[in-house]
């Protein structure tokens, strides 16, 4: 399981005082927090900043958040000239977040793909707005992952994302995200898959719950990335246990050094 | 500790196989890389009785064993020993059906080169006894979770000295309920607390020795 850390956010009050008075040392902190506590990789997201300052401060927290942790990050936007900029600063392979089946967006996102050799989150949506039904979201989601594999992207660096809807307004969106995992899992080898879990949950009380319960479920039927709080002890500790599980983590080695790291205590 | 012996021991799988090939490459003899392997298989051990390993990377561990052993069974072919360790018979005795602890037994025992006859599970005394004869193998390892099948541990010790194999055959005991007492109840002549003391106690047995914690004491 890939672990995305999605701490280092403006949306998040700390985050977006530090970016904007440029203090580097609380997204430092908050990047060596969630990879102490297993991140295996960091989304970087200044997206409630200005427009046309975007592009300058997401390479500002591209270059300090690699100043502390040296790993590759997850670069977080839907604006492409602030992807473009982050993309220019990141040292090593980069994970562009994301690309979609929107026409604008696709276009303008895939040559920065090809240009940096990135991995990259791909979004089950086109300009139609997230699939209904299980037709459609197949529709949608093998479209777009056959185009990325025509362009020369392997299916090893794209990552797809369901983008599950919530199970408040829509009580079979858990159990169609997951058909779908298995459909395409079948039919593009090598395809990944990531969420954010959170959606799923929108609109319910004490969500992390849901979150949790979405993941083990999503594990099951192939998920092997996430974007989470990795700070969330429990989730981390669920999610070991269930590779374990679903015959995914051999000869349980991966949970026993979680154990070993203290990451097992939730 | 040797690299290899090292590698062996804390799980490095790819480590392991790299090493095996460089020496190999390298000219070093065959008996000489499975010693090695033994040095770390027997640290391996040593950190699961101490309960800093768990029983999946005990199992690890035999399974990258059983590979290198493979890798080097072409090379032992025309050497005056051949790769197996020994032959030992095993099996869960009758009225029990409980083979996971005989089963990590018997992973173990073939990744350390023996060879083993393992008869499953609920085998009844005579069945014991007549694959001892067919294969003339010199140790018996009986297996059991329930502690009512004391009595048949006994009566399979028992049968195979009716046999007249009770002098060339040692028996060894395992399995959660056995401990000294109940290896002079069965007359057994080892007991084996753990899946590694049991390969151990195989191996010391086919090189002639003593196992410690063991006796050489037979029934009448």
């Amino acid at each position: 399981m890939l672990i995305v850390g999605e701490r280092i956010n403006t949306t998040r009050k700390a985050m977006s005082e530090a970016v904007a008075g440029r203090r580097a040392e609380p997204v430092k902190e908050e990047a060596a927090r969630q990879i102490e506590a297993g991140a295996d990789t960091l989304d970087v997201n200044c997206g409630t900043v200005p427009a046309e300052t975007e592009p300058e401060t997401l390479a500002w927290l591209v270059e300090i958040v690699q100043a502390a942790c040296d790993l590759p990050l997850c670069i977080d936007s839907p604006n492409p000239k602030a992807l473009a900029a982050g993309l220019s600063v990141h040292r090593g392979k980069a994970m562009i977040n994301s690309i979609s089946g929107e026409k604008a967006r696709y276009e303008q996102v895939l040559p920065l793909v090809k240009q940096y050799g990135a991995s990259v989150v791909a979004l089950g949506v086109d300009d139609r707005g997230i699939p209904e039904g299980r037709d459609r979201a197949t529709e949608v989601a093998s479209g777009l992952v056959s185009a990325l594999l025509a362009e020369g992207v392997a299916a090893d660096d794209i990552y797809f994302d369901p983008l599950v809807r919530s199970v408040a307004t829509s009580q079979t969106a858990a159990l169609e995200s997951l058909a779908l995992m298995r459909d395409l899992g079948v039919r593009f080898p090598g395809l990944h898959f990531i969420s954010g879990l959170s959606n799923a949950s929108y609109g319910l009380p004490e969500r992390r719950h849901l979150n949790r319960a979405f993941a083990v479920l999503s594990i099951a039927a192939g998920l092997d990335a996430v974007i989470m709080d990795p700070l969330d002890a429990t989730l981390v500790a669920l999610i070991y246990a269930t590779e374990v599980l679903a015959n995914q983590d051999r000869f349980c080695m991966r949970y026993i050094d979680a154990f070993h790291r203290g990451r097992l205590k939730a | 500790m040797d690299e290899l012996a090292q590698a062996l021991r804390d799980l490095n799988e790819k480590k392991v196989y790299d090493l095996v090939e460089e020496r190999i490459t390298r000219g070093v003899p065959a008996v000489e890389i499975i010693k090695a392997c033994n040095e770390g298989m027997v640290a391996v051990g040593e950190l699961f009785s101490t309960c800093r390993y768990f029983i999946s990377q005990l199992i690890f561990s035999a399974e990258i064993l059983k590979a290198v052993m493979k890798r080097l069974e072409p090379l032992l072919q025309g050497g005056r020993e051949g790769p197996s360790a020994g032959a030992v018979v095993i099996g869960t005795v009758k009225g029990d059906i409980h083979d996971i602890g005989k089963n990590i037994v018997t992973t173990l025992l073939r990744g350390s080169g023996f060879q083993v006859i393992d008869l499953g599970v609920d085998v009844a005394a005579e069945r014991f006894v007549s694959t001892l004869k067919e294969s003339g193998a010199r140790v018996l390892g009986l297996s059991a979770l329930l502690n009512f099948t004391y009595p048949e541990m006994k009566n399979v010790v028992e049968a195979v000295a009716a046999a007249g194999l009770r002098d060339k055959v040692k028996v060894i005991i395992g399995g959660t309920p056995c401990n000294e007492q109940v290896r002079q109840f069965t007359g057994a002549d080892y007991y084996a607390q753990d899946a590694v003391a049991g390969v151990s106690i195989c191996r010391e047995i086919y090189a002639g020795g003593t196992p410690p914690g063991g006796t050489q004491q037979k029934e009448q």
